[in-house]
């Protein structure tokens, strides 16, 4: 990482980067393009030697504004962008987007087509998953696990590709239910999947997780208490890994996540090994959900009827889903009409993100690397 | 976890200002932009309701004024409400809550530069999303205009 972080100025020639360093303090820049931040994400450092004093985030490089170009969209068109947030949980942001729209109009999604979304969504985790952990492991220095982590992530776009059209903005979730009917293979296709999965996910562990030197690289690094991740609003894997219940999949159970048996997976580590095994025993749950109900997708209708154009009542419609990075919410205010008067992405990693400076205080440069690894940052998704 | 009704009668009691919206599937308060960030130490420090989670923090633009809405859960009861302030759209100005939530500075930076909002205060209230040295109007501002990228269609 060294070779790509520039050094730029002393800290008090630039206001605009609003850091009143000390004497001996250095300012570098990381990114806005740089490996490790896997997208366009600007961070100032103020580092004393190699020693962090400061993190400070640089946003909206990829920032297409599009809170407001939902204003002026229909409620079945503005879902489609929302892929374009947290593009490796695209299903899971259109189903937030279509869980809200069915709220407000009260629309009885078949039971088909919940459990098809459900598994979707799933899917989406396990592949959001395997490429963090492919990603992860590369940052700090180890390429074969990102084959490894493409060999079944592929596997996953395949079945995606079939029965949606797209391997990566699948746009497959409507308000109502799903888009279409699922592809003839796509059971088979499915438990193929788990069975591969299955066989191979020893090796995920035999690789990383159980390595030693990873392990020292991970281990009491980007310490985020329980009171902290509460406080900045961290959700998903990054909060669980400091103990905090706020799996959104079992506090309030949407689509068919009352009707699988799984478990929400909590560490106390609080450190960056903690938010790793977070993510790695999610893997196995998620597998065990699909295969709940992969066998059991009812008959039925895959989508409710309703009006070629939605018109959602005056008011104000908030619902939040687990996406693979923690808790969306979508809050739509509705004056009426067919498009939303006002909408607010509540995005993950945005508050995630937040908790960085706080975590990377006082370590080194080095494992800043390994922070932002463990925070999965997905930067449309924050820029928005 | 306390009801809506619970709550609302609680809530009375801390600010006899406080005014209600009916409807919703939480809790809706209406208060004086003076007297939140009080409220909010209160809300997130009382035993009763600990009120640690804000979840969502936001602004909307009524063109005649704008209105401040905070989301506010506890991860210990699971009791939810939303508290909304009116601020004048002239010269927006609301005290800062990040000092009760972290999670604020960030959220409050976002209303600051999109809806021109002041957060009085504030520790560090910068652009944090528009490039530096923006000028012009707020973008999320319902009167927003931009001759060059396509935002409306």
């Amino acid at each position: 990482m060294y070779r790509n972080t520039e050094i730029v100025y002393e800290s008090s020639q630039n206001p605009s980067i609003g850091g009143a360093g000390e004497a001996g303090d250095l300012v570098i820049n990381v990114g806005p393009q740089h490996p490790a931040t896997h997208g366009v994400l600007h961070l100032v450092l103020t580092l004393n030697g190699e020693t962090i004093k400061k993190v400070e985030p640089h946003l909206g490089y990829i920032h297409r504004s599009i809170e407001k170009m939902c204003e002026s969209l229909t409620y079945r068109q503005f879902i489609y962008v929302t892929s374009r947030m947290d593009y490796l949980s695209a299903h899971i942001n259109n189903q937030a987007c279509a869980l809200c729209v069915e709220k407000g109009m009260q629309i009885e999604v078949p039971e088909r087509a919940k459990v098809i979304r459900t598994i979707m969504a799933e899917l989406t985790r396990i592949a959001s998953h395997e490429l963090w952990w492919g990603a992860m492991a590369m940052d700090i220095g180890a390429f074969t696990p990102f084959f490894h982590a493409f060999r079944e992530r592929e596997a996953i776009n395949d079945i995606m590709e079939e029965t949606c059209g797209a391997r990566l903005t699948m746009n497959y979730m409507v308000p109502g239910g799903v888009m279409m009917e699922l592809h003839p293979d796509f059971q088979r296709k499915v438990k193929d999947f788990i069975k591969q999965f299955r066989d191979k996910v020893h090796e995920y562990d035999e690789l990383v997780t159980g390595n030693i030197i990873f392990r020292n690289r991970m281990k009491d690094v980007g310490i985020l208490s329980k009171e902290d991740a509460v406080s900045f609003g961290c959700t998903g894997p990054t909060a669980r890994g400091s103990g905090v219940s706020c799996d959104i999949r079992k506090l309030y159970p949407y689509d068919a996540y009352d009707k699988v048996q799984f478990e929400e997976v909590l560490e106390t580590g609080c450190d960056s090994l903690a938010r790793y095994m977070v993510r790695i025993r999610e893997l196995h749950q998620s597998i065990s959900i699909v295969e709940q109900l992969i066998d059991n997708i009812p008959e039925g209708d895959f989508q409710a009827k309703t009006k070629a154009v939605l018109k959602l009542p005056k008011g104000e419609f908030y619902t939040s889903v687990e996406t693979a990075r923690g808790e969306l919410g979508v809050y739509i205010v509705s004056e009426g009409g067919t498009t939303p008067y006002r909408i607010k992405f509540r995005s993950p990693g945005f508050s995630n993100l937040s908790a960085l400076d706080t975590m990377a205080r006082g370590s080194k440069l080095g494992d800043l690397v390994a922070m932002m690894g463990t925070l999965d940052l997905v930067i449309p998704d924050i820029d928005r | 976890m306390m009801t809506n009704e619970e709550l609302k009668t609680r809530i009375t009691e801390l600010i006899p200002g406080a005014t209600f919206e009916e409807g919703g599937e939480w809790l809706n308060i209406h208060v004086e932009a003076g007297s939140w960030p009080d409220l909010a130490k209160q809300l997130h420090d009382n035993p009763e309701y600990r009120f640690d989670y804000l979840f969502c923090l936001t602004c909307v633009d009524w063109k005649t004024h704008l209105t401040m809405v905070y989301h506010l859960t506890s991860t210990e009861f699971r009791h939810t409400i939303v508290v909304k302030s009116k601020l004048d759209s002239g010269k927006p100005e609301i005290g800062t809550v990040s000092n009760v939530w972290k999670t604020a500075e960030f959220h409050e930076r976002e209303v600051y530069e999109m809806f021109g909002v002041n957060f009085l205060n504030h520790p560090d209230l910068r652009l944090l999303i528009l490039p530096d040295g923006w000028e012009g109007k707020n973008p999320m501002r319902k009167d927003f205009e931009d001759p060059v990228n396509m935002i409306k269609l």
